[in-house]
């Protein structure tokens, strides 16, 4: 089935259900923020996110009650500290208990690259040493058939729906990503549906080097254009991150009556067609 | 004679470790002033990997994140975060690894998880990152901390990432053939690995300190080296050049709304 081209609200509300195990990826480089404010608006609930490096997203979701587990490998505000909402979470079960899956950043890479090559499990060196595999019954250690070497093993990644942000789409549903692309490709190869948002739609790809990454529309379930979605992290060739926002979240989330105020009025009471002038104001 | 903080002693301590041809993946924060101070001053081919996949990057302000667009704009390569650690780290092609730590004991084993027990924290850390395969697939590790009795401890509260484990062969246990942490640098000193135990041992003092000022702020027991050396004092060079960095950091990342 060819990518459909849907508003953000009707690409959420028909591809995430409550229950569901979603990856929001983007590695510190467009982080799908948008489509994550409306998973938030629509109240989806009890779902298991999944994420490398869950910062400031993950923060607003688990925070906002959405998310039943996570499963992750560096939840931080990079180069800030920590994510207020998630320690809370963890902590003091606020606004309730979440239950926590955690890796390392190598395992969930080996993990979602499993994924989407269709492999149960994904084989790595890793974890030697590590005190993970004590408290995370999805680690375990297996013996190379040939070499009889020691090698730890995770399972595959296989979320419900992957959500990611990218640069361009053209006029058929073929998406491109540049710059840092992190997980992204395999994200969503490893996803039963998936949505895409952009910054803009373009009419074709006839001047995109050779090897870009990029996703035939065949490939992926929802595209939706929000210029500024990835704000405040960024799109390479669009806008910068706002490091300077990354910054204040670390007051904003700090005290749950600041969390919750910010989140009714940017959140509850906003929406997509918000990013753009985030875009504009992170250009340069 | 040039002042400096503590701090900078330690920074620009930290980047003397790294060579000119050394390949450094580069943790956030202390580590990621080091490694560029290193490649402003005596180490310009240093290549500085970030885990957002940015291969020999040369950003001109540190990185708030691990994946600024800055450090993608000037690297070699960028290249996918399953490649980064499949082939690049697994693969055997770094030589130093350059960490810090909430907690260290004294083999250079690390804990960024927890604080207190893993099911009911006192703190909940933001966790391993690739620091669990970045200390045992490097050639070395490098670490970079300031000395304090809370993180410098008898017994960490959890073990993120492997630095010699219980001492002497332990490491080699559990099949990793890397040296593990070679150079711990603090504000206050430099240590080594025991050739044999493995425990950090104090082989250079900062100029200003003394053996008392480092017992007073360590958790374990502190042995020094037969021979200590004094740290030679950063020069005029490199601190200008560290704090021109920091003042275009500080510049950089206010500058946004």
């Amino acid at each position: 089935m060819v990518a459909r081209f849907m508003s953000l609200k009707d690409a959420v509300s028909s591809c995430i259900k409550d229950g569901d195990t979603v990856s929001m990826e983007g590695f510190t480089h467009l982080i799908p923020h948008a489509a994550g404010h409306e998973v938030i608006r629509q109240g989806i609930k009890d779902l298991t996110l999944i994420r490398m490096t869950p910062d400031m997203i993950y923060d607003q979701l688990i925070g906002a009650g959405c998310a039943k587990k996570l499963v992750f490998s560096w939840g931080g505000n990079p180069g800030v500290g920590s994510l207020h909402r998630l320690r809370e979470a963890i902590q003091d079960g606020w606004p309730h208990k979440l239950e926590i899956e955690e890796h390392s950043h190598a395992a969930m890479a080996n993990a979602y690259d499993a994924g989407a090559a269709g492999l149960p499990c994904a084989v790595f060196k890793g974890y030697r040493g590590a005190e993970l595999p004590r408290v995370n019954k999805n680690i375990k250690f297996i013996e190379c058939p040939f070499t009889g070497e020691r090698l730890a093993a995770v399972p595959a990644i296989r979320p419900d729906v992957t959500v990611v942000h990218a640069q361009k789409a053209n006029k058929k549903g073929d998406v491109l990503f540049e710059g840092i692309v992190g997980v992204q490709k395999e994200a969503v190869l490893a996803a039963k549906k998936s949505i895409i948002t952009v910054e803009e739609i373009v009419d074709n790809f006839d001047d995109v080097p050779y090897n870009a990454v990029m996703l035939p529309n065949w490939a992926v379930t929802a595209i939706v254009e929000v210029p500024g979605g990835a704000h405040p992290s960024y799109a390479q060739g669009y806008y910068k991150r706002d490091n300077a926002f990354y910054k204040a979240w670390d007051t904003i989330a700090k005290d749950r009556d600041s969390f919750s105020a910010w989140i009714n009025e940017h959140v509850m009471n906003g929406g997509p067609e918000d990013f753009a002038a985030k875009r504009d104001a992170n250009k340069g | 004679m040039v002042d400096y903080t503590p701090t900078e002693m330690m920074t620009v301590s930290a980047s003397r470790a790294l060579k000119n041809d050394d390949v450094c993946f580069v943790g956030i924060g202390m580590p990621s002033a080091a490694c560029n101070l290193a490649r402003l001053t005596h180490a310009p081919e240093l290549t500085l990997i970030y885990e957002s996949g940015t291969i020999g990057t040369k950003p001109d302000v540190l990185p708030l994140s691990i994946g600024d667009g800055e450090l993608c704009e000037t690297a070699v390569n960028t290249v996918p975060v399953p490649e980064m650690f499949r082939y690049w780290l697994q693969g055997g092609k770094i030589s130093v690894g350059f960490l810090g730590a909430a907690q260290l004991d004294k083999y250079g084993n690390i804990n960024t998880t927890v604080i207190g027990d893993y099911d009911n924290p006192k703190v909940r850390l933001p966790g391993g990152g690739g620091a669990p395969e970045i200390a045992t697939s490097c050639g070395e590790v490098f670490l970079v901390m300031k000395q304090t009795k809370r993180g410098f401890v008898e017994k960490i509260d959890f073990i993120t990432s492997l630095g010699h484990g219980t001492g002497g062969n332990d490491r080699a246990s559990y099949g990793v053939d890397t040296k593990g942490p070679s150079r711990l640098i603090t504000d206050l000193c430099i240590m080594e690995p025991h050739p044999v135990g493995k425990q950090f041992i104090v082989t250079s003092i900062h100029p200003g300190v003394t053996r008392e000022d480092i017992i007073a702020n360590t958790g374990w027991t502190v042995e020094f080296a037969d021979e200590i050396a004094q740290t030679p004092v950063p020069d005029a060079n490199e601190l200008q050049i560290l704090r021109d960095l920091h003042a275009r950091t500080a510049k950089a990342h206010e500058g946004q709304q």
